[in-house]
């Protein structure tokens, strides 16, 4: 009854600046048991007279009618008022900046209802067959060009699938002499393609006219298996080590050599920025070179050597969202993935994902990695970076996913694997703003890519 | 006792409002940095009532509460200031949250007849220690902060007050039915500082 009828003269008085006598007394009455205050702070006098005397004037029924609680109320919120003025600044003090604490208010609340709203399929949306595919981890036989055209190597032969109305057309079967192809990659212009061949040869052809233009030869003395396009530079890194610079539109087309690596070179892949190139090899070894120090020197000299992977570096994925952030991925014996600064070359993490890394892609609408793995569970897995938290793993595959690779819109994610089986993911989401993009780079190859001549 | 350390003991108004003051500069930044209203490393550490003490680097607040702590002591002197609340509301929909509210009782004897009285700094120091030890410990009981908020400060003051043009009158952003846990207290024998914290009360439930 008491505690009853005082929560309610509390609940009323809460309202009036007078609330701090019975702020007092309700503390004094209930946070004895949870909060003890030094016996010289306590007010035991105070106390005793709100226990005894103080209730008895407060609560005799004979005063405690509705309207004389709310009169008295008002008789002593106006008195109250007369004597006291509560002021604020007119200039509030500035709110917390929200660097960190955003990042982190919107990583916790805010991401999770679009992680939530953003269904990642688990299988695959489409899967093609690729018969005779080579089961060879240190190749790299797929490629998706910014015309929205898929090329994949199937022995001998390469293929061209067009995503936008899913037609097929064989571009090149080579000798077998030159062949298997063990490489393909498109121009940044989408109509360009480079092969690289098991002769060490490359052949340059024009998916357009369906004509090839050129073949380089005389750089690799082995097979040439990782290329990355420059402008009109290609780059090409073979099995005998060497990664060579390849001016496409000149005589002598080999205008820089990078050495560094003792075995084949698997993995190459240049920075947005077209400044750096990260190059894997099988002798465990991620090279970084820089642009201008190779041209500037004869002697080719790396800007980081990382030997950080104990197992070949063959998956390599530059950030898109941070220039000088690259992920990489090792092999069976490794098994990490590995953040590099390339300015510095500190390894920023590594996280042992169980199993071979065979190919890693980021996403380009959300901070989110993804990488396709071999045995046991031939899975590809979607990392929310940077906290490599999984978010989801993509099983189908029956065998080791060798190569990936990404829609030029971002969102759909193509995998190869040893299962001779070509499957198509939409595990990046739909932005509606990426989708234009693509389309008008179809139309006019060269409205804004002047690369080659 | 008195009559060796005398002369050292005396305080005055002006010395008690410049401890008052002074003692809610150092409250106000200690119930920022403990309540994670600003990044934790905006705030440097230094020492101060015995104890490791930290102030904001943040430019806009540490004027903020200059200007704060400048204004309280003038009306510290002039024996006008009754309360002086720090309220916490969130910065979504401005709900309160937290309410620190620190009483002032006057000796109006000395603001009227310029008296002084005699207590010793340690003294007084000791006990804004006690004061500053709870604010650091409250976060163990206080509900956590899981949103971003922002902080305002509320000066009760006598009503002939003339209000200076940077203040304006507000309301006293009360919380309905709050918690209330009352801190030590401490005495310049000039001013009296009762120190409360209440707040949103989150189970509803009980009574």
């Amino acid at each position: 009854m008491d505690a009853g009828s005082l929560s309610t003269s509390n609940a009323n008085h809460s309202r009036c600046p007078l609330q701090e006598q019975h702020l007092q007394r309700k503390q004094s009455r209930e946070n004895l048991d949870r909060f003890i205050p030094n016996r010289s702070a306590m007010d035991f006098d105070y106390a005793h007279y709100m226990v005894t005397e103080g209730r008895k004037g407060k609560e005799n029924p004979s005063f405690s009618s509705p309207s004389r609680e709310a009169y008295q109320k008002r008789l002593a919120e106006t008195f109250n008022m007369n004597r006291t003025r509560i002021l604020a600044f007119k200039n509030k003090p500035p709110a917390p900046v929200e660097l960190i604490p955003k990042e982190f208010f919107s990583s916790v609340s805010h991401d999770k209802p679009v992680k939530a709203r953003r269904h990642i399929p688990q299988t695959s949306e489409k899967t093609l067959d690729a018969p005779d595919l080579v089961d060879d981890y240190y190749l790299n036989l797929l490629d998706w060009g910014s015309s929205n055209v898929l090329a994949i190597a199937l022995g001998n032969t390469v293929y061209l699938w067009n995503a936008t109305d899913g037609s097929t057309s064989e571009l090149v079967t080579v000798d077998d002499e030159v062949g298997p192809v063990t490489s393909v990659s498109w121009a940044p212009d989408g109509r360009h393609i480079a092969i690289g061949l098991n002769n060490s040869e490359v052949q340059l052809w024009d998916s357009t006219a369906n004509r090839q233009l050129r073949t380089l030869k005389g750089g690799h003395r082995m097979r040439v298996g990782s290329l990355a396009w420059n402008n009109h530079i290609l780059t090409t890194g073979g099995m005998d080590g060497k990664i060579l610079n390849n001016d496409v539109r000149i005589r002598d087309h080999i205008v820089e050599t990078y050495r560094g690596h003792d075995q084949e070179v698997c993995g190459l892949k240049w920075s947005l920025s077209g400044q750096q190139l990260a190059s894997g090899g099988n002798d465990n070894v991620l090279h970084i070179w820089d642009r201008s120090m190779a041209s500037s020197n004869s002697a080719t000299q790396w800007l980081h050597r990382l030997e950080d992977h104990t197992s070949a570096v063959k998956a390599l994925a530059w950030c898109p969202f941070q220039g000088n952030l690259l992920a990489t991925g090792g092999g069976a014996g490794d098994r990490t993935i590995k953040f590099w600064n390339t300015h510095t070359g500190a390894c920023l993490n590594s996280v042992d994902t169980g199993s071979q890394v065979c190919a890693l892609l980021w996403n380009k609408n959300e901070r989110e990695l993804l990488s396709s793995h071999g045995f046991s569970q031939n899975q590809l897995t979607l990392w929310k970076y940077p906290s490599m938290v999984k978010m989801g793993e993509l099983t189908g595959h029956t065998s080791r996913v060798l190569f990936m690779a990404q829609s030029p819109d971002g969102c759909t994610v193509a995998s190869a694997a040893a299962d001779e089986t070509l499957r198509f993911w939409n595990v990046f989401g739909t932005p509606e703003v990426a989708k234009p993009a693509p389309k008008s780079s179809v139309t006019e190859p060269f409205a804004h890519l002047n690369r080659i001549r | 006792m008195a009559s060796k350390t005398a002369t050292k003991d005396i305080i005055t108004l002006r010395g008690s409002a410049a401890i008052v003051s002074e003692f809610f500069g150092y409250a106000a930044n200690s119930i920022l940095y403990n309540r994670g209203l600003y990044p934790e490393e905006s705030f440097v550490r230094v020492k101060k009532y015995g104890l490791p003490m930290l102030l904001t680097q943040d430019e806009g607040v540490k004027t903020f509460i200059s200007n704060l702590t400048a204004q309280l002591s003038e009306w510290l002197e002039a024996g006008k200031l009754q309360r002086v609340v720090l309220v916490i509301m969130s910065k979504s929909n401005n709900e309160v949250l937290e309410r620190w509210n620190f009483r002032i009782e006057t000796d109006g004897e000395v603001v009227e007849q310029g008296v002084s009285r005699e207590k010793s700094d340690k003294e007084i120091m000791r006990e804004i220690q006690a004061i500053m030890r709870q604010i650091a410990s409250s976060i163990t009981y206080l509900p956590c902060l899981d949103e971003p908020c922002v902080f305002d400060v509320l000066a009760y003051t006598d009503k002939d007050l003339a209000v200076p043009f940077t203040w304006m009158e507000s309301d006293p952003k009360l919380i309905a039915n709050p918690q209330m846990v009352k801190l030590h207290s401490f005495d310049t024998k000039i001013h009296k500082v009762d120190t409360l914290v209440s707040y949103k009360n989150d189970d509803d439930d009980d009574e």
